[in-house]
Formats: C-alpha cells, structure tokens, sequence
C-alpha cells in the first residue's frame, strides 16, 4: 500500500496523455522493489513522501516548498538549486530536495550509455527522478539532499567529463538547434559556436555578477527549433545574404505531384494536389514570389528569409551559400513588464570558427559590459534596453542605426540626434539667421 | 587600476557586518558598490572571497546573492529575511 493516500494525484492519471504521477509510481516501486541492490544514499522512499506533499499542495492550494537557500558545490555560484519541504516531519524524504541541472550536450547529443550512467549515478545518490530537459535545456536532476551535492558533482567532473548548468543571476547553459549535424538548413554550425561560448564564458555561467539571469540561444535557420527570437537575452539565428538557391526541375516536379511538399510531413491526410500558388506564392510574407511558364522567380531583395518556401519546397529551394547568423537581443518571459521578442541588433554576422569568433564575442562583450553597470537588480537585459532606449544599444555596442532597426517607420522614433552631431550644435545666433529668414 | 586584494576584502567584510542587522544576503551590485568599483574588477575581489571561504552563494534559482559565511539562514526563502 501507497505510503500516503493521493487521490488528487491519482485522478490526473486518468487524463488521455502519458502522466508525471504514473512516472513517479513507477519510480516509487522500482526504489522499494530495488532489484539491484542499489545503495540509495538518500530515503528509499522519498518519491512517496514527494507524492504526499504535492497532494497536500493541491489540497490547500499552496506550496509546501521553500524557495531557494544553498547552491550547492564548492566555487559554483549556480547549478544547484535549494529547495527545502515546510513539512519536514509529515515527509521527512523530502525534507531537501535540492534540484540539480546538469549541462546538456550541445544539440542534445548522448549515447545511451551516457544517459545510463547519469541514471546510475542519479539513482544511487538522488530521488532517481529526472527532467529531460528543463526550459533552458538542461538535464534536470530532481531532489537530494545536501550532502550528496559534492559527491555528485564530483562523480560527474572526474568519471562523466560532464558540468553543471547555470542557475541565477549566471549565464545560463547555451543551447542549440540539433544544426548542421542533421539539418541542412543550418547556416552554420550551431553545435560548435554554442560548445565554444560555454567553454570560454565558463565564469560568467558558475559564478554570478550579472544582474539577473541571461541566456544564449542558438537557432542555425529562421525556423527557429529552440525558439530563440522568443526566449534568448542574446539570439543568434542563422540565415543567408544571397540568393536563394533554386532547382528549377525540382520546382516543376512539386508541381507535378512527383514530391511531398514539406518533406511528406502533413502526408497524414488528404489535401488534395499540391497548389504552388495557394501554398507558397501566396502565403509568402512580402509577396516577393512569382511562378510564371514554369519558372519560378524570387526577388530576394524582399525576402525577409522567413523559411516558408523552403519548407514547402526542400528539394528545389535551399538558403543561399554566403551564410552566417543574425542578432537579436532581448527576449524575455513575462515576469516583468510583459513578454517581449528579441529586436534586431545585426541583420548579418560572419560565423567564423577561424577567429575564435572574435565578431561574435565582441558584440556580447560590449552588452555585458553595459549591463552589469547599468542593469537594477533583477533587470533583464530586454527591460534595460526598454528603460534607457534601443540607441542606447547601438551606442555601447557601436553598431550604426539601419532601417532594420525600425519597426514602424514615422511611428515614435527612437533615434535622435545628438549635439555633436548635427553642424552648428543646438545653439545659433538668432540675428544672423533672421537675416536670411523671416518671421 | 587593479583594486588591492586585502584592503578590498576589509571594506566588503566591514560593510556587510554594518548592515548585518537588518539583511544577511546582498546583491552582487551592492558589494560592487561597497568597492565602489567596476563590475568586473569587483568581480575578482568577490571571487576569491568566495574561494577563501569569505562569503557564500545564496541563490533562489533565478536570482544570486551574497553573503558572510554561516550569517542567516541557510534556507530561508527568497526575502524572508529582508
Ligand atoms: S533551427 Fe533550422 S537549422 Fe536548426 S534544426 Fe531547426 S530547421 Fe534545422
Ligand atoms: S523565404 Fe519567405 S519571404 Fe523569402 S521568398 Fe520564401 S516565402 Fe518569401
């Protein structure tokens, strides 16, 4: 029999989709079964006792959990996250339960045996409970107690070759889109710029002096997989200059039903045959797209590389060859002041491994450098870049203003002239220029 | 010019026990204020003291603050104790 009752958790098993409580049950009897004879280094039971406070959560419509406290291992100012039970005699299993985040592999790449020995090392010293992956990406270990946290870390650095994440006011783990390992639409290699900028910010990510928290997100095309325009401080989404590459043949053949359109991906259903016009010429965004005798043509000074025909079309339309990524800065959830999308700070950026990046870093360097002076604390770099303005962006970061910079042209313009620059400067000599102008 | 390591650490010990009555935990930008002193020339200061077992992390998940080893409660919540 159950240690608690929870028949509130009980009845959310009952929904059509797969259930964090069946998955809590079935950790829950493998602990107590232990067919391995695993040396739990915490309480066998610690899933029951966690099934039990979240069920007296739900009766009384509020946490038991305390938030935050100890970060766990020697040095590291994030990684761990302290969470403590309010109810320590009720559930004693529980009484820590220190969450743990673990830095993924760059676009989530593991061998299975990998993954077992995290699991080994997370059953015998941890709740065996895991959160593959936590919203920043991370590998997401969930509740232990204190004096496990060395140990683990430990086990991790000398045995798994394996870090923890970020947590606080750090950088937080960098990820990635799966990119040019697997998708040929990356416009560069995600895996390896996001490997190279956690090794060479590694105390920005474990020891904290930013504000608050601030994430690098790596998309290697517009399409955007790990949603980075969203929910990255510093996106970096790939795209092209030139011209996209066209297969005329191979546009003829979608046409002609000899391809899927969208790679055989909505092939589930009937849509009847595949229309060019309806489903890429008219749905392009600027309406930069024509098909006429058999051809199709692309004013690409127009295209704002949104992806769409290329999605519908793999075979016969590709990004072009002069590629690279695109800033944007920004993005944020709504804990303060609203959600907001990242903004354009620089439409192209060369991505070259061959300078350590140098373009790259210099870009976030000047933003850091801005921030952590003038950023209030728990200030995102969004609501700063709200607060003292976009111009104050493109000052700190020396980029020139450029009519991407505009949203809505004509409509509360956010660049102003200074001083210095404009010829003559705010003061003139009112006589000299009544010579020349009437009232 | 680099800030002198002991002197730094004076001032940031000094400055925390005088506030220690009312707050046991602080912003990074507060010791940064103490120093009166860039962000990442604090930085290094703060670090060491930390490595020397000076301050400790406190951390809610989202937000990092610091403070005198062992001063407050290790697992007081987020400005229980402000
Ligand atoms: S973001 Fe683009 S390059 Fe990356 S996986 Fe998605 S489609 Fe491929
Ligand atoms: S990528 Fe988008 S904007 Fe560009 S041509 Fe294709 S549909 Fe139009």
């Amino acid at each position: 029999m159950a240690k608690h009752e929870t028949p509130l958790l009980d009845q959310l098993e009952s929904g059509p989709w797969p259930s964090f409580v069946s998955d809590m049950k079935l950790e829950a009897e493998s602990r107590a079964k232990n067919v391995n004879n695993v040396e739990f280094q915490i309480p066998q039971d610690v899933i029951e006792d966690l099934m039990g406070v979240l069920e007296l959560s739900y009766k009384d419509a509020e946490t038991h959990w305390k938030h935050g406290g100890i970060v766990g291992v020697f040095g590291y100012g994030g990684g761990v996250i302290g969470r403590y039970c309010d109810q320590p005699e009720k559930f004693p299993g529980v009484a820590h339960f220190h969450t743990m985040r673990v830095n993924q592999p760059s676009g989530h790449f593991y061998s299975t045996d990998f993954l077992r020995q995290l699991c080994d090392l997370w059953e015998f010293r941890g709740s065996g409970l895991t959160n593959m992956h936590g919203a920043t990406g991370d590998i997401i270990f969930l509740g232990t107690t204190t004096p496990q946290l060395e140990e683990i870390f430990y086990e991790m650095t000398h045995k798994l070759n394996q870090d923890l994440g970020g947590s606080g006011s750090n950088l937080r783990t960098p990820s990635d889109c799966i990119g040019a390992a697997r998708c040929e639409y990356a416009c560069y290699d995600t895996q390896d710029l996001c490997t190279y900028l956690t090794q060479e910010y590694q105390d920005e990510l474990h020891r904290p002096a930013f504000p608050y928290k601030f994430k690098f997100k790596f998309d290697g095309c517009p399409n955007c997989c790990v949603a980075s325009i969203a929910r990255a401080d510093m996106s970096f989404i790939g795209t092209w200059k030139d011209d996209i590459r066209v297969d005329q043949d191979a546009v003829k053949g979608y046409v002609n039903g000899e391809f899927p359109p969208n790679g055989g991906s909505h092939s589930g259903r009937d849509w009847g045959p595949f229309d060019i016009q309806k489903e890429v010429i008219d749905l392009c965004p600027t309406q930069c797209m024509k098909y006429e005798n058999s051809k199709l043509e692309i004013n690409n000074k127009e295209c704002t590389r949104c992806m769409h025909c290329i999605n519908v079309m793999p075979r016969a339309l590709r990004p072009g060859k002069q590629t690279g990524c695109s800033i944007l800065v920004g993005a944020k959830a709504p804990i303060l002041d609203g959600a907001q999308m990242g903004s354009l700070l620089l439409p192209f950026v060369e991505v070259n491994k061959e300078n350590d990046y140098q373009e790259v870093k210099d870009v976030i360097e000047s933003i850091w450098d801005w921030w952590m002076e003038e950023g209030k604390n728990r200030e995102r770099l969004g609501e700063l870049m709200k607060r003292q303005g976009f111009q104050k962006l493109l000052e700190v970061t020396g980029v020139d203003p450029i009519p991407q910079h505009v949203s809505e042209p004509r409509h509360n313009p956010y660049i102003f002239w200074k001083e210095e620059e404009v010829q003559g400067g705010w003061e003139r000599d009112i006589n000299e220029f009544r010579k020349h102008h009437q009232r | 010019m680099a800030l002198d390591y002991e002197e730094s650490k004076q001032k940031i010990i000094g400055g925390l026990q005088k506030k220690s009555k009312s707050k046991s935990k602080f912003y990074f930008s507060d010791l940064a204020k103490i120093l009166d002193a860039k962000p990442r020339e604090a930085k290094k200061i703060v670090t060491q003291m930390i490595n020397e077992g000076i301050l400790e992390f406190w951390s809610s998940g989202s937000t990092s603050m610091y403070g005198l080893k062992g001063a407050g409660k290790q697992s007081a919540a987020e400005h229980e104790n402000e």
